[in-house]
């Protein structure tokens, strides 16, 4: 018996603790000392009528969010401009509440979005079903999809709750080229994957 | 010449006048002790409150108003017609009436008339006014039945017990204030604290009186008759729109009203803090209206203080409260008040006086010892004797549990 590892009942919280070998605290006093208590509480009241309020003027005044706040999708750019995502439609799996809808494309020489071989033609996040879970992010094999720390999405129609995929995009920054256009020269998906692509090359530039 | 007279000699426009500034006052008040209990409160959780309508948020309150006055009128189907109309104005309309014989100024020029704030002079003025408050019951009670909903109903007999309840403590605690002041007219009251505010000399009675006076208003802790947790919304949960607005002016005008009051009866009425009597003249006198509201104000403070602070008791420990404590203490006290009086009005001397209280005291307190130590006793007969094992995987048995 002795040497058994099993877990008591007790252990598994099956037998009652006795309420009667508990130490009784009585909850209150009654009499001068409990009236005494009873008085301190309007001190308490009283004394944070002179302390700093908590209250946020919140549209005047916009306090930042948690770092890593779940806020609205934005869909990121490789550093020359190309988009991330390659339409695996990984996002819209993972999704629990359905709200992601993806439609994938091949990339051709004349009409690249993303290096490699697709990208992602329809992107769709319906925020009227997000939850805002992040299970999206996590699923993403490429970093296109992540979240910004934006909460300012109320909005008064149902239709505009769906956001396209140029809503999501992140803007162009410095250094970046508007797809679509060819990929670095001798550069392939891998590179870009690693992050050997650190801007755009002159020879990318084209006319359409 | 006395109060009485002086006002006896107001034309009537005069009267007229002073009506409209009881109303305009009390309606005033109503809108700014909304604000300003809103901003407290809100203050004491540490909240800014309202302050998005006008500057400072101070017309929130009419802007509440206006909103409820545009909403939807409802009458349920269930709902006695008649009487759920009635109710409302019966609570509304009491409510101002006990202003008529509260004093507010000393001795004024209005448009070149001489008199006093006051409408009347009732030789029964206090009187009047627990009378007032007893007819603005029936609003509340009347509007619980006339719903013909079970949450309005229950709400409005808890607030007519409640308030039938502690209506008794509060007027025994007012003898005292008739014993000593030998009035039961608001402006000789006022007169005979000139020396010493009441609330020094029948302290206990104050106490009383201020305890009471916010369980005659339904306010918290005392709040049952809306007790939001367990009646919805108490006696008004099936009224919307401009009768809903009725009974809110009406709650807040009776607040007003119970802490006139009591400045009148307790903290000298319009008469300036002691020290600063000399400020009482200026103004021709108009400034002592300062002195009466600075007062209210300060009551008004309390019962914000109080619903910032306190949990709202359980009915049966707010009936206990009123009944074995509240009437017991005050009975007794009036028996030491009246005695105390009797021996100096017939010339006993002071050390005989001081005697008497003393002994008062000593029995009293000599009575609360008694009572605690055999408490006590009784606490320790009632400890658990040994444990009793349980032999199964059982839930624990009622018996087996420590009474706390």
């Amino acid at each position: 018996m002795s040497d058994q590892i099993e877990p008591t009942r007790r252990d598994l919280g099956l037998e009652p603790i006795q309420i009667s070998s508990v130490e009784s605290v009585p909850v209150s006093k009654n009499g001068a000392s409990s009236f005494g208590k009873q008085l301190l509480g309007f001190w308490v009241t009283f004394k944070a009528m002179f302390k700093k309020v908590n209250t946020v003027q919140y549209p005047e005044v916009k306090e930042p969010t948690a770092p890593r706040f779940h806020g609205r999708h934005q869909l990121n750019r490789h550093p020359d401009g190309l988009e991330k995502c390659i339409g695996c439609e990984l996002c819209a799996w993972a999704c629990p509440a359905d709200a992601i809808y993806v439609e994938g494309a091949s990339n051709t020489e004349e009409n690249r979005m993303s290096p490699g071989e697709r990208y992602g033609k329809v992107y769709q996040i319906n925020y009227l079903r997000c939850i805002f879970c992040g299970l999206c992010i996590e699923a993403c094999p490429t970093r296109a999809l992540t979240m910004t720390n934006e909460y300012e999405l109320a909005d008064n129609s149902r239709s505009s709750l769906i956001y396209e995929k140029a809503d999501l995009l992140a803007p162009l920054r410095d250094g970046m080229l508007m797809p679509p256009h060819p990929m670095y020269p001798d550069m392939n998906d891998t590179n870009y994957y690693k992050g050997d692509v650190l801007g755009f090359h002159p020879s990318q530039e084209v006319q359409t | 010449m006395t109060t009485a007279q002086l006002i006896g000699q107001d034309p009537g426009w005069i009267i007229a006048v002073k009506g409209l500034l009881v109303f305009a006052v009390c309606v005033l008040l109503t809108l700014m002790a909304v604000w300003g209990e809103r901003r407290i409160v809100a203050r004491m959780q540490m909240r800014l409150g309202p302050n998005r309508v006008g500057p400072f948020g101070l017309v929130q309150a009419l802007a509440d108003g206006v909103k409820l006055a545009l909403k939807e009128d409802l009458i349920p189907a269930a709902a006695d017609k008649i009487v759920f109309i009635i109710a409302p104005i019966i609570s509304a309309t009491t409510c101002f009436m006990s202003f008529a014989v509260i004093p507010v100024t000393g001795k004024v020029s209005l448009f070149g008339h001489e008199t006093v704030m006051q409408m009347t002079d009732l030789p029964v003025g206090v009187l009047y006014v627990l009378a007032i408050a007893s007819v603005g019951v029936y609003g509340i009670v009347l509007a619980g039945w006339s719903s013909g909903s079970t949450y309005p109903l229950l709400g409005g007999l808890r607030s007519s017990a409640q308030v039938i309840s502690y209506e008794v403590a509060m007027g025994l605690s007012l003898v005292a204030v008739f014993i000593y002041s030998g009035s039961m007219s608001t402006s000789d009251i006022v007169a005979a604290q000139s020396k010493w505010w009441f609330a020094v000399v029948l302290f206990p009675s104050f106490v009383i009186y201020s305890i009471s006076m916010v369980g005659e208003t339904n306010r918290a802790p005392f709040d049952l008759a809306e007790a939001e947790g367990e009646l919805v919304g108490g006696f008004h949960t099936e009224y919307s729109s401009l009768k809903f607005a009725l009974f809110f002016l009406a709650e807040y005008v009776n607040i007003v009203a119970v802490s006139a009051l009591a400045t009148t009866l307790f903290l000298g009425g319009y008469h300036a803090l002691p020290g600063l009597t000399f400020t009482e003249t200026w103004l021709g006198g108009w400034f002592t209206l300062f002195w009466f509201f600075a007062k209210v104000l300060f009551f008004f403070f309390i019962f914000v203080w109080l619903r910032g602070t306190l949990p709202r008791l359980r009915y049966d420990q707010f009936m206990k409260f009123g009944w074995k404590v509240l009437i017991p203490v005050s009975l007794f006290w009036i028996m030491v008040v009246a005695t105390m009086r009797v021996l100096s009005l017939r010339g006993a001397s002071r050390v005989t006086v001081l005697i008497c209280a003393s002994a008062v005291v000593a029995i009293v307190l000599l009575v609360n010892m008694a009572y605690e130590s055999s408490k006590k006793k009784i606490s320790k007969a009632s400890q658990r004797g040994p444990e009793i094992p349980a032999p199964f995987a059982v839930p624990a048995l009622p018996n087996s549990r420590e009474e706390v």
